[in-house]
């Protein structure tokens, strides 16, 4: 029914350069994480950004390997594709996060609590004699300004291929430099002789690694459990859903539409279920042409599948409700309602509508 | 609407990453323009200056030798004689094995401890160690000399390590 998905010119150039900037930043990455482990000496909160920095490798390596795999055609054994491959990477980089940042986080309280003082002496440098702490500093500024630039890129390009593994990457990267100004000012207290500084900058760190993994994981098993598709930050339900809806709704022979996008990763796969209308039951070419319209609207849509059927499943007609139990907000306005809260949620009660 | 707050929050972030990092960097020149970086927490070295200098010292000849405790003797031991004339500090000695040496050290009773000790010493979590400086060839492996301070006083870690680097191999 479908050929293999394929990007269009547009988004195959961002590929080209989303794969040029994910090898940038392993360079960038080998050689920093090199710097900072030669200079890291008994400070905790260079340890946790030395850790931060290796850890900052799973995410483009992961994007590296998800990129090839998901070009891999849809074999009998996975019929689906491989496009999963994304979302698996997106996983284990989440949980591999969540652990170092726990680890991270007791041992930096650890030390906190029972009042470490990390000693930091000095080192012969072309013949001078000059306190270490300096040189990790001015290491850890020079790790600062590239992996900003790097997060900003990514995140457009990130963007445009709607990928999340190199989303998450880019929102890693954008934290980077909280860790490195994190150590700076650890380093710079131990200087001024405040011992608690390096824990409590090194606490703020694993805190802030702990809570990376947790977003990631969180997002990544809610992709593998098929939630609605979103925008490639989670923000919002992709409009390419509701599009679909209207665009089937729209046609004579069509009298009730659900729609279940899932989110492969690189790409969407669509099921359509439809009830014609009594007086005209589609042909197979009304139906061909439907599914190939609906394929242009979004070269997200590679894999469209139009189900007729007499009666719409239960549980797709009951979305409304779970979207209710799910909501954070307490109370939602009924139809009767006060015109306040519509004011508010007309955007959102009028998706729900749709897909009623 | 409530969903795009985050988004909102993050961006006006993201245009103040400039400053931030300029202000940590100027934060930084400042605090290089300063004396006194690194500092002592507990004030070591200001308080040997002119006072007392209290040595540790377990027995491992020809470094240290206690067999006249009231007088020790060993090539650590004019060093650190040296060190504490250079504070014009005088000595006070507590002969003691390596680990009731490193507690003292914990617990701040002692501020430097000598005998032979050497850079792959097990103490790190108990005492700051010097930076090495003397080399000895012990069967075939070269073992690096080093001396025991108190953790967190990187002032006095720094001025005896500068001392220890321009005079260690006199001894």
């Amino acid at each position: 029914m479908t050929a293999h998905a394929v990007l269009p010119p547009a988004q195959q150039r961002t590929l080209r350069r989303a794969i040029r900037i994910e090898w940038f930043t392993i360079g960038f990455l080998a050689v920093a994480i090199s710097g900072v482990y030669l200079v890291m000496g008994n400070s905790q909160a260079m340890k946790a950004a030395w850790i931060e920095d290796l850890l900052s490798l799973a995410p483009p390596i992961a994007f590296l390997i998800a990129v090839r795999i998901i070009t891999k055609p849809a074999t009998d054994k996975y019929p689906y594709g491989f496009f999963r491959s994304v979302g698996v990477a997106h996983l284990v980089a989440g949980v591999a996060l969540c652990t170092m940042g726990t680890f991270l986080l007791i041992d930096s309280l650890t030390g906190l609590i029972s009042g470490d003082r990390p000693p930091i002496g000095s080192i012969q440098l072309f013949g001078q004699v000059i306190w270490s702490g300096w040189l990790m500093m001015a290491v850890m500024a020079l790790t600062i300004p590239l992996p900003i630039y790097f997060g900003r890129v990514k995140m457009r390009l990130a963007k445009d291929l709607h990928n999340k593994v190199l989303y998450a990457d880019a929102d890693m990267n954008k934290a980077d430099w909280m860790t490195a100004a994190g150590s700076i000012i650890g380093v710079g207290g131990i200087g001024l002789g405040l011992w608690w500084a390096d824990a409590a900058a090194a606490t703020f760190i694993a805190g802030s690694i702990l809570w990376d993994g947790w977003r990631n994981t969180r997002a990544a098993i809610t992709d593998l459990m098929d939630t609605r598709a979103t925008t490639f930050d989670d923000h919002k339900p992709h409009p390419a859903s509701d599009s679909i809806t209207q665009y089937l709704r729209s046609l004579a022979w069509v009298a009730d539409v659900a729609v279940r996008v899932r989110d492969q990763g690189q790409f969407f796969h669509v099921e359509a279920l439809i009830v014609p209308t009594d007086a005209a039951v589609p042909t197979l070419t009304d139906l061909r042409v439907a599914q190939r319209r609906c394929q242009e609207l979004d070269w997200k849509l590679v894999d469209v599948v139009l189900i007729l059927t007499s009666e719409l499943p239960r549980h797709l007609q009951s979305r409304e409700t779970d979207e209710h139990d799910r909501s954070p907000l307490p109370a939602l306005p009924t139809h009767s309602s006060d015109s306040a809260g519509d004011g508010v949620f007309t955007g959102t009660a009028a998706r729900w509508l749709a897909l009623g | 609407m409530i969903r795009q707050l985050p988004s909102r929050v993050l961006s006006t972030r993201r245009r103040n990453i400039p400053a931030i990092i300029g202000g940590t960097l100027g934060v930084a020149v400042l605090l290089a323009g300063c004396a006194g970086i690194p500092a002592d927490v507990d004030g070591t070295l200001r308080r040997a200056q002119d006072g007392e200098l209290r040595v540790g010292i377990t027995h491992n000849p020809p470094w240290t030798n206690t067999v006249n405790s009231a007088a020790p003797s060993g090539r650590d031991v004019r060093l650190v004689q040296e060190f504490a004339d250079s504070l014009e500090a005088n000595i006070v000695w507590t002969v003691g094995s390596e680990s009731i040496l490193t507690d003292q050290l914990h617990n701040g009773s002692l501020d430097v401890a000598i005998g032979g000790f050497t850079d792959d010493t097990p103490w790190t979590d108990r005492a700051a160690i010097t930076a090495p400086f003397r080399e000895e060839r012990v069967d075939g492996n070269t073992k690096k000399h080093v001396l025991l301070t108190v953790l967190g006083e990187n002032q006095f870690l720094t001025t005896l390590e500068t001392f220890l680097l321009e005079h260690g191999d006199d001894q």
